[in-house]
C-alpha cells in the first residue's frame, strides 16, 4: 500500500548550502551520468540536437537575484532536487504502488515495474522534484543514489550521492538527519538550515542553509588612508609625459 | 496546468455516464423491460469513453490494471475500483429491469450512491492536491456533481430535474470561478517562501535552470489559457447554461429538443472543464518565477 510509513529508522537527505554553492551544475551533470546507467531506465533525451531539446534530469539548478531593501543584489545558486518529506504528497497519491517512502532510511523512491506514467505523483509534489520519462513512460525521482550509498562494490569513500561527491565547492552534504550527532544534523542547527515551501506541510528532509547577507559596510578608517598613487613612474611615467608633449 | 484532452473527455462524459446511471437507478425517468435498454446503453457508453480516454493519459498503460490495487490510499485508485463497481451494479439493475420488468428500488438506490460516490471520487483526483490552490477547495466537488448531473438531467429529457441543475449549476460554477481566482494568493506561496529566500529581500528568477521546455514546465507551468480567461468563461456559460436554460422553459419536451440543448450544454461543458484545467496554476511554476 502506498501508506507512508509512521515514522523511519533513519532520516536520510542532503543539506544544500546555499552560501557555497557556485552554480557550476557538475552536479547536474554527475546526477544525469550515474542515474541514467544505473537504478531503473535510463534518463532519456528528446531532439537532444534539434531546435527544442529537453530531457529527464533529476536535479536542477536555478538561479536567483535576491535584491534586499538596501545595497547591492544578490544572486543565489539553487539546486533542487528531491527533498524526501517525512509526509510525502507524491506516495499517498500513487494508484498503483509504485512509489514508496521506506521505513528503514526514509528514502522515497519509485518501482518503475508497478508505475503506469499516469503523472499524479508529479502534481502532487510542490518542488517539480519528478521528472516523467517521456521515452520509458515511467517517473523519475532522485534515489538519493541508493545504489552507490549502500553498494558494497565500490570504495567507501564513494559511498555517497553522486551529486554529493562531485560537487567541487562542497555545496552539498550527505547525512541521517534522524541522529541529532550527525554533521548534516550540527550544520543545519548551527545555521538555520530551512524548509523549502514549509507551508505545504510536506516536512521535507533535505534542508537548505541560508547565503549570509553581503557585507556592503565600508571601513569608517577608508575616508582616512593615504590615497594610492595613480600617476605611472619610470618607464611608462616618461612615455606618458613624452605622449602628453606630442 | 496542461488541459489534456484525455482528462477533459475522461471527466466530462464518465461524469455524464455516471450521473445517467445514478438518476436511472432512482427512476428519474423510470424505464422498465426492453426500453430500458438505449438509456442504460448511453449511460454505460459514455462512462466506458471517458474511462478508456483517460487510458491514454497513461505513458505506461500496461501497469493500467495495478491502478486497482491502493484503494485504501489513492483517490485515482479508489476512482478506478469504484468505476467498474458502479458499472457492474448498473448492469445487474439493467439486468432486473429487462429480465423482471419492473423498477428494482433498492438496487436503484444503491447505483445512485455509488455512482456519486464514483463522481465524487474523480473530483477528489484534483480537490486533493494542495500544489494547485485553484482545485483544493471545497466547492471543486460541488461543480463536478452538478455539471455530471445537468447533463444527465438533460440527455434524460428530466426538463424540471435539469432545469433546477442549471440553475444551481451556474451558482456553484461563478462561486468556483471568484474563489478559485483568490486562492493561490490566499495560501501566500511566493517565490520568497519557495526558495527561503525571503529572509534576504525579494527573490526573481535570474537564469532558469535548463534553456528549453521540460516535462515540469509542459505539465504544471501552461500560462497560455488565462490570457482570454473572461472571455472563455463567458463563452462556457453561454453554452453551458445561457442557451439551454431558455430552450428548456420554452419548448415542448422532444427527442430533438433535448438532444440539442444536451449539446449545446456539452459545448460549454467542455469549454469550462479546459479551464479548469488550464487556469489552475500549480505552486512549482514559483521556482520558475512563472505562474
Amino acid at each position: 500500500m502506498t501508506s507512508l510509513p509512521n515514522s523511519t529508522d533513519k532520516k536520510l537527505g542532503l543539506v544544500i548550502d546555499l552560501d557555497i554553492c557556485v552554480g557550476c551544475h557538475a552536479c547536474v551533470v554527475n546526477c544525469k551520468e550515474w542515474n541514467t546507467s544505473g537504478y531503473g531506465a535510463e534518463l532519456s533525451d528528446q531532439d537532444p540536437y534539434g531546435d527544442a531539446p529537453m530531457g529527464t534530469f533529476l536535479n536542477r539548478v536555478h538561479t536567483y537575484e535576491v535584491q534586499p531593501d538596501v545595497g547591492p543584489a544578490q544572486i543565489v545558486h539553487f539546486p533542487k532536487s528531491c527533498l524526501h518529506c517525512e509526509d510525502a504528497p507524491c506516495v499517498t497519491v500513487c494508484p498503483t504502488g509504485a512509489s514508496y517512502k521506506r521505513a528503514e532510511d526514509g528514502i522515497v523512491l519509485v518501482n518503475e515495474d508497478d508505475c503506469m506514467g499516469c503523472g499524479l505523483c508529479a502534481w502532487a509534489c510542490p518542488y517539480g522534484a519528478r521528472e516523467m520519462d517521456l521515452a520509458a513512460g515511467v517517473m523519475k525521482k532522485c534515489t538519493l543514489c541508493v545504489d552507490r550509498i549502500y553498494n558494497e562494490n565500490i570504495p567507501e569513500e564513494d559511498r555517497e550521492p553522486a551529486c554529493v561527491k562531485t560537487c567541487p565547492a562542497n555545496a552539498r552534504h550527505f547525512g541521517d538527519f534522524a541522529d541529532p550527532d550527525s554533521a548534516v544534523s550540527k550544520m543545519t542547527a548551527e545555521r538555520d538550515g530551512m524548509e523549502l515551501m514549509p507551508e505545504q506541510g510536506t516536512k521535507p528532509v533535505n534542508r537548505y542553509l541560508p547565503p549570509r547577507e553581503k557585507q556592503n559596510e565600508v571601513d569608517i578608517l577608508a575616508p582616512f588612508l593615504k590615497p594610492v598613487a595613480n600617476s605611472p613612474k619610470g618607464f611608462l611615467g616618461w612615455l606618458d609625459k613624452t605622449l602628453d608633449r606630442i | 496546468m496542461h488541459p489534456a484532452p484525455s482528462v477533459i473527455i475522461f471527466t466530462v462524459l464518465s461524469g455524464i455516464g455516471f450521473a445517467m446511471l445514478a438518476l436511472l437507478g432512482i427512476g428519474q425517468p423510470e424505464v422498465n423491460g426492453f426500453e430500458a435498454i438505449p438509456y442504460y446503453f448511453v449511460g454505460i457508453t459514455l462512462a466506458v469513453i471517458g474511462l478508456l480516454a483517460s487510458v491514454f493519459h497513461l505513458k505506461n498503460p500496461k501497469n493500467a490494471i495495478k491502478a486497482f490495487s491502493q484503494f485504501r490510499s489513492s483517490w485515482l485508485s479508489r476512482e478506478g475500483v469504484f468505476a467498474v463497481i458502479s458499472l457492474v451494479q448498473s448492469t445487474f439493475v439493467l439486468a432486473i429491469k429487462v429480465v423482471f420488468g419492473f423498477h428494482p428500488l433498492l438496487s436503484g438506490g444503491v447505483s445512485l450512491i455509488i455512482c456519486s460516490f464514483t463522481i465524487f471520487t474523480t473530483a477528489m483526483i484534483y480537490t486533493q492536491l494542495k500544489t494547485v490552490p485553484r482545485w483544493n477547495q471545497w466547492l471543486t466537488p460541488f461543480v463536478f456533481f452538478l455539471s455530471s448531473y445537468t447533463g444527465a438531467a438533460i440527455i434524460l429529457g428530466q426538463v424540471l430535474l435539469g432545469f433546477l441543475l442549471l440553475l444551481m449549476l451556474t451558482v456553484v460554477q461563478i462561486a468556483y470561478w471568484i474563489i478559485g481566482d483568490r486562492a493561490f494568493s490566499k495560501r501566500g506561496h511566493t517565490i520568497e517562501t519557495a526558495t527561503g529566500l525571503g529572509r534576504l529581500g525579494k527573490a526573481r528568477e535570474f537564469e532558469p535552470p535548463h534553456t528549453g521546455q521540460n516535462y515540469l514546465l509542459n505539465e504544471m507551468v501552461y500560462v497560455v489559457g488565462r490570457k482570454h480567461s473572461i472571455k472563455l468563461r463567458t463563452i462556457g456559460m453561454l453554452f453551458l447554461v445561457g442557451l439551454p436554460l431558455p430552450i428548456l422553459w420554452f419548448f415542448n419536451v422532444s427527442f430533438a429538443m433535448v438532444v440539442s440543448v444536451f449539446c449545446l450544454h456539452l459545448v460549454g461543458l467542455f469549454i469550462c472543464r479546459w479551464l479548469f484545467f488550464a487556469e489552475a496554476e500549480h505552486v512549482v511554476g514559483l521556482y520558475y518565477d512563472k505562474r
